[in-house]
């Protein structure tokens, strides 16, 4: 999952601008102004949330953006909840347990009590035609691939050719591995074995749907009914949002609110001074130029934490100047990670050290030896291969993304520690820069990113490495190793976590060793609030938990 | 009068049809495949990425692509965004937020442009006349943003008069975003009014009322202000055509859900049937405003005549 934030980027500068063309600081706790909407006279009282807004109709198995995510998981319960703190999964959800003797046939048995904001209850059939409907292609859903582990997934898939055009139909409408065994059991057979599946099955993907959607989903897209600890009572409507009320039927921990009022604000800048003026009580995004004044403006109103993003530049393996890996770990090592969180990203970001996000359990902080700043025996290793130094090498990065001054700040390095001149490649958006990547067309060190869809190594690993994620699949740097495929299946396969991370922890040993990749940084998240409220807590996905937030009478 | 409005009407058709194609082959243009952007570092099914393609007709030469479009407006079926939303409900849902600061922003430019530039006018040279003119160059020499930002800032954070961004205080919201979006026009207003009157003011006609001994009043009232209004006129139609296509940097930084970020993160994101459908809406405001604007000539001018 890529967190996929269209806040305006360029009213950071304006601002800058207009501050500088006023003087005048923009730091005050005067009040008025902006609509709190606090509920007087209700027991828990509203709150406001910011988000931008939602890529797609809010669809859970077509919700993989940030924004979209946020709203769904307030409004959706899955089989297990991921523990805010420390992302392992808990069997807080609407799965009593989730068991198997082989690792591919799974028993999944539902909890009573659980019902949708309608009334109808969750069972086993809800969730089977929601993964059916959001597997099959025709239906266009993002989330499709989430169930590609499935038996039976590909008879869902339309057939295509390379220029994405539809060959044939698919065959089937249900996925052969799903089977509905009494209303509180269902079993799911997976094509392979999988140890970590319980943790996978907590994303928006796997949301049980009620009858109601199947019979208008254009209308449940802005109003949907879900199990969730809040409901919506109102209709959601772009760059504006909705309210959202405390579910009181709920089976899980209730909310603590009333309930909580979602403004969309698509310029971040604009959010903030609403902030700092008490008309919004949580943003989850701080401007560029305010992120070195917010912690002193706001206290311990401030809150900073890790996140599963992961930023890393892939090597162009195919191209003969970088398929020495020597190349490769010279490179890594020649970059001083830390320096460049600093300077550029002011502490936002933390040097990555591993593939694998620290959020995750069996992420280890020295994993990547090639990642410890070392310019002497770079130059040293680099000076044993035939790389031809007087070449200029290409930096590539999507452009409008703010790419490019850590980029630039790699090449200075790369520059003054190996002696290589650099040219930067960062003209293209996303939607032509990554077609240039699948195309073998890179000519050097590419930008690209990476957020967890669940809380695995697995999940760090297997999508982004392995020959079966070559393009059109995400392994854009054409990296295949067999050993590191091998190992991978080995940890899929395990019969307990701790035996699986370790299989994993081999498979990254593999990967570092061979380089086709230079971990990068890890992000972090950086949000502010309002006196109003309290307890609020983000996890490891950048997710507000809603529910648990405390109101101020 | 009724057949010139009747063959005004009808030109428009052409119009529209030869801008659609342009803006469609415009959007199609662009570089770029509008799916791998939307989904960025996303995995996706590849069998999704053909269902979408399939859906929005992204596989098709360009020609095809617009036959497509075409008929589905004929069948008035303005097509649908990425997320299979319906561009006519994106439209009618945000129009109102637009016309609504365009309603605000020219009433701001109308009322205090007018003011300023008849008072400067009839007082050529006096301290008011000077301070127009170098408060409206200040005025026209400061982006919007800043503006905006800045009146957000103090108006809005500091002094806590106006609510800082979105719609949810009815007109009040408007207030604001319409008085900055206004700035601009008004000085132009202000000054377009000023020489058009310090013009008229030297004409002979004037020279004669005054000598038959009509009071000032009439005389600037009835007979210089008719004849002065013209260019003003001209200018606020066409203004208020502009305002209605959006106003994508004061809808930004206010947050207000209109038209002009619609259309704005439309382009960005290669969305030809949304971008399409806004412009074409956008062509016809303005194509509508300029043939009013022209109406209003003969009611403001008895010797302009249109048969």
């Amino acid at each position: 999952m890529q967190v996929h934030k269209k806040k305006m980027r360029l009213s950071a500068v304006l601002l800058t601008l207009a501050l500088g063309a006023t003087a005048c600081g923009g730091n005050s706790d005067s009040e008025g102004g902006g609509s709190g909407g606090s509920g007087e006279g209700a027991s828990g009282g509203t709150f406001s949330y910011t988000l931008t807004n939602p890529e797609n109709p809010l669809i859970p198995g077509n919700t993989t953006e940030s924004e979209g995510s946020q709203i769904i998981s307030a409004l959706f319960t899955g089989l297990i909840t991921y523990n805010v703190d420390t992302s392992k999964a808990e069997f807080d959800g609407v799965a009593e347990s989730i068991e198997s003797d082989d690792s591919t046939l799974w028993t999944i048995k539902l909890k009573d009590g659980w019902k949708f904001h309608d009334g109808t209850p969750v069972d086993a059939q809800s969730f089977v035609d929601a993964w059916n409907y959001t597997a099959l292609s025709t239906n266009a859903q993002g989330g499709s691939y989430f169930f590609e582990n499935v038996e039976g997934y590909k008879d869902l898939q339309a057939e295509t050719d390379d220029n994405d055009v539809v060959t044939k139909q698919p065959t089937s409408k249900a996925m052969s591995g799903l089977k509905v065994v009494d209303p509180k059991t269902f079993t799911v057979k997976l094509n392979a074995p999988f140890a970590q599946y319980p943790i996978t099955v907590g994303y928006n993907a796997f949301a049980p749907l009620p009858k109601a959607f199947f019979a208008d989903p254009e209308a449940f897209g802005t109003k949907p009914i879900g199990n969730g600890p809040f409901k919506a009572n109102e209709a959601f409507r772009q760059d504006v949002g909705f309210k959202l009320t405390r579910f009181d039927d709920y089976a899980g921990q209730k909310a603590k609110a009333d309930a909580v009022d979602i403004k969309i604000i698509s310029d971040v800048t604009t959010a903030y001074t609403e902030v700092q003026a008490g008309g919004l009580d949580i943003l989850d995004t701080i401007p560029a130029e305010n992120i070195t004044t917010a912690p002193q403006e706001f206290g311990d109103r401030f809150i900073e934490r890790e996140s599963s993003s992961f930023t890393y530049m892939g090597f162009p393996t195919y191209d003969p100047r970088y398929s020495d890996k020597k190349v490769r770990q010279a490179f890594s090592m020649a970059i001083d990670r830390q320096a460049i969180t600093k300077a550029i990203f002011n502490g936002t970001r933390e040097p990555a050290m591993s593939v694998v996000s620290p959020v995750v359990d069996g992420s280890r902080k020295d994993a990547c030896k090639y990642c410890k700043f070392d310019p002497a025996a770079a130059k040293k290793l680099l000076a044993e291969t035939n790389f031809n130094t007087s070449q200029p090498i290409d930096l590539w990065f999507n452009a409008g993304a703010n790419h490019d001054a850590w980029v630039t700040a790699v090449g200075n390095q790369l520059r003054e520690n190996l002696g290589i001149t650099y040219t930067l490649k960062g003209d293209l958006q996303f939607g032509e820069y990554l077609p240039v990547g699948r195309g073998k067309k890179f000519t050097g060190p590419f930008r690209l990113g990476w957020s967890m869809d669940y809380p695995s190594p697995q999940n760090y690993l297997e999508p982004l490495y392995t020959e079966a994620a070559l393009p059109p699949g995400s392994n854009t740097a054409f990296y295949v190793n067999p050993a590191f495929d091998a190992k991978v299946k080995e940890g899929n396969a395990s019969k307990t976590n701790e035996a699986a991370i370790k299989k994993y922890q081999e498979a990254e040993d593999i990967l570092l060793e061979d380089m086709p990749i230079m971990p990068m940084f890890y992000g972090k998240l950086q949000s502010v609030h309002s006196p109003k409220v309290s307890n609020v807590k983000f996890d490891a996905f950048g997710q507000c938990d809603l529910a648990s937030v405390t109101v101020k009478q | 009068m009724g057949r010139y409005i009747a063959r005004r009407l009808l030109l428009t058709i052409p119009v529209l049809l030869g801008s659609t194609f342009l803006i469609f082959a415009m959007v199609y243009a662009l570089p770029g495949d509008p799916i791998a952007a939307l989904v960025g570092d996303r995995r996706i099914s590849p069998s999704v990425v053909a269902e979408l393609k399939d859906r929005y007709n992204l596989n098709d030469p360009l020609h095809v692509q617009y036959a497509k479009y075409l008929g589905g407006l004929v069948q008035g079926d303005l097509g649908t965004d990425f997320s299979g939303r319906s561009v006519a409900g994106t439209v009618k849902e945000r129009f109102p937020v637009t016309l609504k600061l365009a309603i605000v922003a020219i009433v701001f430019e109308a009322v205090i442009g007018l003011i300023a530039g008849i008072l400067s006018g009839i007082r050529k040279g006096s301290f008011f006349d000077n301070l127009v003119l170098v408060s409206t160059i200040f005025v026209v020499s400061i982006p919007v943003f800043v503006l905006g930002f800045l009146a957000q800032l103090s108006l809005g954070l500091k002094l806590g008069l106006f609510p800082i961004s979105g719609i949810s205080e009815g007109w009040y919201s408007y207030l604001l975003p319409g008085f900055v979006l206004a700035t601009l026009s008004i000085a132009y207003v202000a000054r377009l009014t000023r020489t058009s009157l310090v013009e008229n003011l030297r004409n002979d006609y004037v020279r004669t009322a005054k000598a038959k001994g009509l009071p000032p009043r009439t005389v600037i009232g009835k007979h210089t202000m008719r004849n002065s209004l013209i260019p003003v006129v001209t200018f606020l139609g066409a203004d208020f055509g502009a305002l209605l296509s959006g106003a994508i940097v004061t809808e930004g930084i206010f947050n207000l859900p209109g038209l002009g970020r619609t259309v704005y993160q439309a382009v960005l994101s290669g969305e030809g049937a949304v971008t399409v459908g806004i412009v074409t809406l956008f062509i016809f405001i303005y194509i509508f405003f300029n043939l009013v604007v022209d109406v209003l000539y003969a009611a403001l001018d008895p010797r302009i005549r249109y048969e």
